[in-house]
């Protein structure tokens, strides 16, 4: 049933008793053509996608909890397209231009909530690699601009302009199309938009490994027993690797816990996102009144989707610094997911060493935003092989080209991107 | 989570600073086949489960130390200086 002002005016009259499931509940087939393990944000685009623009037959989504259980429901929602090495910068904007008409498309409300993104400059050498990075933006028909302190101040009068901060703020880089989505209206939207294409998505189903016919890969074996499938896609980020240790090979990516944090409800105090340049903090208010927060990574090898004190201290103090009035604020809850973390901090979409396996993973912490595009690129990989032109240089075998896309300069550690 | 230093006791979480996988032997210096170089910098098992790490630390002694740490509980088994010194 289509949601419309129509439908609800129409169900409201008849006690809402009327509403159909958003999705079904299938029992698995024995053969699809292609299965995406995951059922998150990831998974569920590009089932979608691969339903809507490629013709490829049966397809279903497996997930071993359920659908936005997982690091869509454990992010801190927040939307841009501000990149500027190799494939990332289209990427992300194609991303960003999926996210602007996403509600229309799925005939879901995203909430996508374009409220700007200010990155925030502490001293010359941040505010020369602002302009650098903002000038690539727009080389590539990006919204960027830089502020100056005043400008900034005007927006944002709850920061501390003050002499003595810490960190004094020089400037920004803005970007005004960015902003937040409400995350588990993606993972909602897209299943039932995917649903209604006849893509069965099976929840409660865990693979435990694949079936292989020589060197290929034919099936997963599940806890709802054997499935077999002509093409397989992995879209299970924060777990990549162990569905890469069940395939038999190893990836550039460690799992790595990554904190945020909600504040109790406050009234409105601020309308856009802030990232602090002097430590690593991105704050936003939830339309439900919190500040939502996130920062570095706790840092060592972690499946345990919770985290440790030390970061939650520091992240703290980083919001206290930027915002000081936030240090009167009870902190209402925190939780922890599981970060692919690639080594040079980019994702990694398409074929593996594997014939008929292919992997969408090492979101390392951007996953949430790259959503639609990561999707729409791994479709095109599972619909004909090889990279979508936009995720050229996302491949599997760019680090051992040379060819690795390290946005931050970090090298090999992944705990550092 | 804390670990216990051979030299200074069980100590803080932040005390310590992350060396990453143990697992995998730098190859020699002379080694130049670019496979064995690309696995050792670049491939991770990965494991959810024991894993064996390096850390440092930093605001103690500044030993660098090898754990034994479950990546799915946080809890440390074991505790040694590399190259079993």
């Amino acid at each position: 049933m289509r949601y419309s002002a129509f439908n609800l005016f129409k169900q409201a009259l008849r006690g809402h008793r009327g509403w159909s499931r958003a999705w079904r509940a299938p029992t698995p087939a024995k053969q699809y053509d292609v299965i995406i393990i995951g059922g998150g944000g990831h998974g569920l685009a590009t089932a979608y996608y691969l339903a809507k623009n490629h013709q490829v037959g049966r397809i279903a989504v497996l997930e071993k909890g359920w659908i936005g259980g997982g690091n869509t429901g454990r992010n801190t929602t927040i939307v841009r397209s501000n990149y500027m090495i190799g494939s990332n910068v289209d990427f992300y904007e194609w991303s960003m231009k999926l996210w602007e008409g996403l509600s229309q498309d799925l005939n879901f409300n995203v909430m996508l909530s374009q409220r700007g993104q200010f990155n925030l400059l502490h001293s010359d050498a941040q505010v020369d690699a602002a302009r650098r990075r903002g000038n690539v933006m727009r080389a590539h028909g990006i919204d960027a601009e830089l502020l100056d302190a005043q400008t900034v101040q005007k927006a944002l009068p709850q920061l501390d302009y003050r002499d003595s901060a810490r960190f004094p703020i020089y400037g920004a880089l803005y970007q005004g199309r960015a902003g937040t989505a409400r995350h588990d209206a993606v993972a909602w939207g897209y299943a039932r938009a995917a649903d209604q294409l006849g893509v069965d998505i099976i929840q409660n189903c865990e693979v435990s490994g694949f079936e292989f016919s020589g060197e290929r890969v034919v099936g997963v074996k599940t806890n709802l027993g054997v499935i077999g499938a002509g093409r397989i896609g992995v879209a299970v980020a924060g777990n990549s690797g162990r569905l890469a240790q069940m395939a038999g090979f190893d990836l550039p990516i460690e799992s790595h816990i990554l904190q945020a944090f909600v504040s109790e409800s406050i009234k409105p105090c601020l309308d856009h996102v802030v990232g602090f340049g002097a430590a690593h903090l991105y704050i936003s208010q939830s339309d439900k009144g919190g500040l939502v927060f996130g920062g570095d990574l706790d840092g060592y090898n972690s499946y345990a989707q919770r985290g440790n004190l030390p970061v939650l201290r520091d992240v703290l103090s980083a919001a206290v610094a930027l915002m000081p009035q936030v240090s009167r604020l009870r902190l209402l809850r925190h939780w922890g997911g599981v970060m692919d973390m690639t080594m040079d901090g980019s994702p990694i979409i398409g074929p593996t060493p594997i014939d008929g396996l292919y992997l969408n993973g090492g979101w390392c912490y951007g996953g949430f935003k790259a959503t639609p595009a990561s999707g729409w690129c791994f479709a095109h990989s599972l619909a004909y092989g090889g990279h979508h032109e936009l995720a050229t240089g996302f491949t599997l075998e760019r680090f051992s080209q040379g060819l690795t896309l390290d946005e931050k300069g970090m090298g090999p550690r992944p705990w550092a991107h | 989570m804390r670990i216990k230093c051979p030299y200074c006791g069980e100590r803080d979480l932040g005390e310590f600073a992350y060396g990453g996988d143990a697992t995998e032997p730098r190859p020699d210096e002379s080694d130049w086949d670019t496979e064995r170089w690309v696995k050792y910098v670049f491939s991770r098992k990965n494991p959810r489960g024991w894993h064996q790490e390096y850390w440092q630390h930093v605001h103690g002694c500044r030993a660098w130390l090898c754990v034994t740490r479950n990546t799915a509980t946080h809890e440390v088994a074991k505790v040694e200086l590399p190259n079993g010194r």
